[in-house]
């Protein structure tokens, strides 16, 4: 590769930094998001003219944006952890027979959630960073682990009826102004879950740890070149280690807040929510080869995904295969679209 | 110059699997002085800087920094303890702004004040002359500006020992004179650096002092006037040194028939690289270059000759006959192997043994479904690894464990092995030692009176007036002159390259 060297010293410098590939991704994703809601509410009508469709989508889905933004962290250091999804699984069972069955209380069972997060987190941190192992691997391993526990804390599902737990999960923290008029002529407020607030506190605090913490710089630098990472002075392992932890964490939140929203422990709970995750996470702007991510751009991944889910759900396409295959299509098209603008992007330098 | 010595290493000792690369060896820096590391390829000098910074534990041998027994454990554990290294390789993290990667992991407190690190960056930035802005990715920086930014950080560092590990290879000269000034500042200020280069010229323009090591072992520490270029050629090399200017044989070039069927002609070839369309064309048992600046086009030249980059027009004719070269694939079946520039990025597979780099091209060749049998790529891989004299523990060994130019002669033994009629050689002795560079070279000719055609690019034009017997001449991605005969003289071929016609 030969590089221009003659025109460097007549370079002016008063020319604009070009976008980070991490923001450029942002940008992308935030306005794909943008695009298909406005289309939504344009075609579809339906629910999506109502605010409380677009609430609705995040009182779903408030479990699987903490599983992604977990996901996200570990990705940009360049790993990958396929466990959450069967630990959401754990958790939500765990709790459930921990409150019905052992007569815990509501505090004890959100200790517990954590707990458990952050012991995935840790082992398959530990094997990842100190014992070098593949994270694919470890983290397989993890997954298996965990469907067996599920099944072993309890085989059949747990519906719960502690009554200070039911009362959780039915609050609803309603929003002013954003309601409607029901068919009846009656206002009807829209609503959020207990749920989401904690989700969007989750969002709000990995983001600010990614972007003004010494730790997050550190896990981009990691996942953009872990040996000029070392070199630079980064601890490398402790930096993937931690990345592993905070998964784990919230792969527990994410856990705790699917028990919230489900309220019952099943082992068919969470199925492939880790398969979500990445795929939000890639929609959101993050590269599977580690580097280039951001949580913002999670957060808009999860809607996305969310709302092609509605979408088809509104077509009244309600076969699962369907959401599947057009999950499946989307992300292609937007990894094709990543691709070709990031291309672009760096021919014309 | 000060005396007191800023940093000290005593038997040092460093064990590879099968390999010692240190051996005892001994490495005095003193305060404001520019130290000159020297020695062949794998004679130990990354590995030393490497047991320096560790990252590499050493297993024997004491380092003492200012008076003060010290263990490094880390590249982290160096720069606090005042240990600045710039690599030969960028080791910067391409995903993140230029500041971010000046600024990362030496900043304190748990937070990243962005404000704060893009101010001092842009400063330091317009300080040392770099044309890069604080909150550009780096990834779209020039190499060059990487590598500038990569000293930036070093320099800023509050160091007593600054490691500067052949930083000058992807530089230009009004880059590595901007570089000299800059290390001329730090020793007035009482840094202590260690210079690592291949080029003589550098070393004699800044250095003060030479340690220079052979085969893991230290040879000895002259201060500089003390040692002329040839006895340090020779110490490093550890023979007497024969006249390098006179490896050409003339007799051979004068077999050349310039009037018969070339091996290789191409007409307005056209590339999408930014070269201009141009002509070329190579006779049998002809050694010729392409030469021109940094940036001339001469090796995006050579990747269209081998459909390395995509090719947007021109005729290709191979011994007369027109055929289509597309991709590499085609190239090398019609004969033409390429040896590219950047051996880490292009060439080399590192996980994989000496052995299988070496069959990799015979073996794409011959299709993979027709492996070799183990015996005969044991046979193929000892005979070059003899022929090339490479220094290496076994077939077996994975490649990235070589040094420098053993990885090289890897490569080129790679290519040799497919039995090409016509071999492009994009600056193979780029980063590797003056003896290895010689053995290369002799080489080449010896290849071209044995019938080959070969086309050779280095920057260094007395290394292409060595080899060559025509040269062709690249500014601006056109080519602007063809040389040859008693016209292959430095001051020609400079005014070639400067512009207009020299008297």
């Amino acid at each position: 590769m030969s590089v221009n060297t003659n025109a460097l010293g007549s370079n002016k410098l008063k020319r604009r930094a070009s976008l980070t590939d991490t923001n450029l991704l942002l940008i992308i994703t935030i306005a794909v998001f943008i695009v298909m809601y406005i289309c939504a509410v344009l075609f579809l009508k339906k629910g999506f003219t109502k605010p409380q469709m677009f609430f609705n989508i995040l009182n779903e889905n408030a479990s699987l944006l903490v599983l992604s933004c977990g996901m996200t962290l570990v990705m940009i250091t360049g790993g990958i952890d396929i466990s959450v999804g069967q630990v959401t699984s754990l958790v939500c069972m765990a709790c459930a027979v921990h409150l019905e069955k052992n007569g815990g209380n509501v505090f004890t069972s959100i200790l517990l959630a954590l707990g458990i997060g952050l012991a995935f987190g840790i082992v398959q941190g530990f094997l990842v960073a100190y014992m070098e192992f593949q994270p694919f691997i470890v983290t397989l391993a993890g997954l298996f682990f965990a469907k067996g526990m599920t099944t072993i804390v309890c085989s059949d599902r747990v519906p719960v009826t502690y009554e200070p737990f039911v009362k959780l999960c039915r609050t609803e923290i309603t929003i002013p102004f954003l309601g409607s008029v029901n068919k009846k002529g009656i206002y009807v407020p829209a609503y959020v879950e207990v749920g989401v607030i904690v989700a969007l506190i989750v969002v709000v605090v990995l983001f600010c740890l990614l972007r003004w913490t010494k730790l997050g710089r550190n896990f981009y630098a990691v996942g953009g070149n872990n040996q000029s990472a070392n070199m630079l002075g980064i601890n490398v392992k402790l930096t993937k280690f931690l990345a592993h932890v905070l998964c784990g964490l919230c792969a527990g939140i994410g856990g705790y807040l699917f028990f919230l929203h489900a309220c019952s422990g099943s082992p068919l709970h969470a199925q492939g929510a880790e398969m979500n995750a990445i795929a939000s996470s890639i929609i959101g702007g993050t590269l599977l080869s580690g580097g280039v991510g951001n949580i913002a751009g999670t957060l808009f991944g999860v809607l996305s995904l969310s709302t092609i889910k509605m979408i088809v759900t509104s077509l009244g396409l309600e076969d699962a295969w369907w959401t599947n295959i057009t999950v499946g299509v989307m992300l292609c098209i937007f990894l094709l679209v990543q691709s070709v603008i990031l291309a672009r992007k760096n021919n014309k330098k | 110059m000060k005396d007191s010595a800023v940093l000290e290493m005593r038997g040092i000792c460093k064990f590879f699997p099968g390999v010692r690369a240190l051996e005892n060896v001994d490495f005095t820096l003193r305060e404001g002085e520019i130290h000159a590391l020297m020695g062949e390829n794998g004679a130990g000098k990354s590995t030393l800087i490497k047991v320096l910074t560790g990252v590499y534990p050493k297993d024997g041998g004491d380092v003492t920094l200012s008076g003060q027994p010290v263990h490094i454990k880390s590249p982290q554990d160096a720069q606090n303890k005042g240990i600045a290294t710039v690599y030969q390789e960028i080791t910067l993290c391409p995903n993140l702004t230029v500041a971010e990667n000046m600024y990362i992991g030496r900043t304190s407190g748990p937070f990243t004040n962005w404000n704060k690190i893009n101010s001092s960056a842009g400063k330091l930035l317009d300080e040392l002359g770099i044309p890069a802005l604080p909150t550009e990715q780096l990834g779209n920086c020039s190499i060059a500006i990487q590598q500038m930014v990569a000293i930036a950080r070093a320099v800023d560092m509050d160091c007593k020992v600054l490691i500067l590990d052949e930083p000058t290879s992807s530089l230009d000269e009004q880059e590595v004179q901007k570089l000299f000034n800059l290390m001329r500042d730090l020793k007035a200020k009482g840094v202590g650096i260690i210079f690592v280069t291949h080029f003589l010229e550098q070393v004699y323009e800044v250095c003060d002092r030479i340690t220079v090591l052979r085969d893991g072992k230290l040879v000895g520490e002259y201060v500089i006037e003390d040692l002329p270029r040839v006895q340090l050629v020779s110490k490093m090399l550890g023979k007497d040194f024969d006249d390098m200017a006179e490896i050409k044989n003339d007799a051979d070039i004068e077999k050349i028939d310039y009037n018969g069927v070339p091996v290789y002609q191409a007409i307005n070839l056209t590339g999408t690289t930014g070269i201009k369309p141009f002509d070329f064309e190579i006779h049998k048992g002809e050694v010729n270059g392409f030469t021109g600046l940094l940036g001339s086009g001469r090796s995006e030249s050579v990747r269209a000759i081998f459909g390395a980059d995509r090719v947007a027009g021109g005729t290709v004719k191979i011994d007369g006959k027109e055929v289509k070269i597309r991709k590499p694939l085609d190239a090398m079946k019609h004969g033409i192997s390429y040896l590219p520039e950047d051996r880490k990025l292009d060439g080399i597979v590192g996980d994989l043994s000496v052995r299988d780099n070496i069959i990799l091209a015979l073996q794409v060749m011959k299709g993979f479904f027709k492996p070799f049998s183990r015996a005969q790529a044991e046979k193929f891989a000892d005979e070059y690894i003899k022929l090339l004299s490479i220094k290496t523990a076994s077939q077996d060994t994975p490649i990235k464990s070589l040094s420098g130019g053993n990885q090289q002669k890897v490569i080129l033994a790679r290519w040799l092995l497919a039995n090409p009629q016509y071999l492009i050689l994009d600056e193979p002795t780029r980063g590797i030692d003056v003896g290895t560079k010689v053995e290369i070279q002799k080489l080449v000719l010896k290849l071209a009176s044995e019938g080959k055609s070969i086309t050779f690019i280095s920057s260094e034009i007395d290394e292409m007036i060595r080899t060559c017997s025509r040269l062709v001449v690249m500014r601006d991605g056109k080519v602007v002159g063809e040389l040859k005969g008693d016209d292959l003289n430095q001051n020609k071929i400079m005014a070639t390259i400067a512009g207009g016609e020299s008297k």
